[in-house]
């Protein structure tokens, strides 16, 4: 700790208060519907195994928060049926 | 018209038994008929801070269950004849109470008392929801602390959806108490002052409990801050929040830090860095 740090002390406040309103305006946006991720996973995968063969347990989903922008992420391994008919 | 106001917060060890008992003898102590109902069922705490935790005989389960009639498992409070308590189990559980039942007892109070107010329990299980199941409105208790802010956020949203009059697409009146406030580190930006918790919390303020050692010493002796030291600042903010819950319109005064002499000379140099 050195001495200057009496002099510029820690106003930790604003940090809590800047906080705690990015995360409550993600938890309010997703009350009611509690695993937005499981949701948005079966209703994306439904829509691509209607069109592509996939295997279920080779797709990985993350969703992912950020101050200003929050990602989804959807990663889906194709099978090599398609590739197998072609040739 | 009664009402029935929970008294709620999500985070435990906010102040929740400790409001309902001050703002329960403050609306008693202006001559309204008031019952304190402790919903925490398993870990009562409601009769020790008010003081009769020995005259204890049936409680919320056994009424509920048809063990005993309500009056039997009333305690009326021996300082203010128009305040009485109905304590909660201690050797049972919460799955003890079911919502018929509550809603059985508390119709029978409505007929009895002006003011019924919930004590909640801690979480957001079936305890807290049987709390504040039947209300009329909600006094929302928050420490301003990150972790208890949060909570707050959660249990609003419950009270928005979970609750009968919510469900029915009534209005849900909630108000904000904060508890536990330190005056003197908000100022220096140590602790979440006043605007912060009602910027982020979007809820009507019913009043600010300063953190003071008068609200301890109440509970030591079992005796309602309001009664014991009607002239310390925490009475004083609860007694006001009574009567703001009476529908009064009262101004609501931060509480300042108060510095001595010594505190004036070398407060001054933390504030400004």
């Amino acid at each position: 700790m050195s001495i200057f740090s009496f002099f510029t002390r820690t106003r930790s406040a604003p940090v809590a208060r800047d906080r705690l309103q990015i995360l409550l305006a993600h938890e309010r946006a997703l009350s009611g519907r509690a695993d937005l991720a499981a949701i948005l996973r079966e209703e994306i995968l439904a829509v691509i195994a209607k069109h592509v063969a996939i295997d279920r347990d080779r797709v990985n989903v993350k969703l992912e928060r950020g101050d200003h922008v929050s990602t989804l992420e959807v990663n889906v391994e194709m099978l090599d049926e398609a590739k197998a008919k072609a040739g | 018209m009664s009402k029935v106001v929970v008294v709620t917060s999500g985070k435990g060890g906010v102040g929740k038994t400790t409001s309902s008992a001050s703002l329960g003898a403050a609306l008693a102590q202006t001559g309204q008929n008031v019952v304190l109902i402790d919903f925490d069922v398993g870990l009562r705490n409601l009769d020790l801070v008010m003081g009769a935790e020995r005259r204890v005989v049936f409680d919320l389960v056994n009424v509920v269950q048809g063990d005993a009639k309500l009056p039997q498992a009333l305690i009326r409070d021996k300082r203010i004849e128009t305040l009485s308590l109905l304590p909660a189990s201690q050797t049972r559980d919460k799955d003890a109470l079911t919502e018929e039942g509550v809603l059985g007892v508390i119709n029978e109070l409505r007929a009895k008392f002006d003011w019924i107010i919930c004590d909640s329990p801690a979480g957001i299980e079936k305890g807290a929801q049987l709390a504040m199941r039947f209300a009329d409105m909600a006094v929302v208790v928050t420490n301003p602390e990150v972790s208890s802010v949060r909570d707050s956020d959660r249990i609003i949203g419950m009270l928005d959806s979970k609750t009968l009059r919510a469900e029915n697409g009534e209005h849900f009146e909630k108000h904000l108490l904060l508890t536990r406030y330190n005056a003197a580190r908000a100022a220096k930006g140590e602790m979440l002052n006043v605007k912060d918790v009602l910027e982020i919390l979007a809820i009507p303020l019913l009043g600010i409990v300063p953190e003071s050692a008068d609200v301890l010493n109440a509970s030591n002796l079992g005796c309602p801050v309001t009664l014991h030291n009607p002239e310390s600042a925490a009475a004083k903010a609860y007694a006001d929040a009574a009567k703001r819950l009476r529908g009064e319109m009262l101004e609501i005064v931060e509480p300042v830090e108060k510095k001595g002499l010594i505190g004036r000379l070398f407060g001054r140099k933390a504030a400004v860095a």
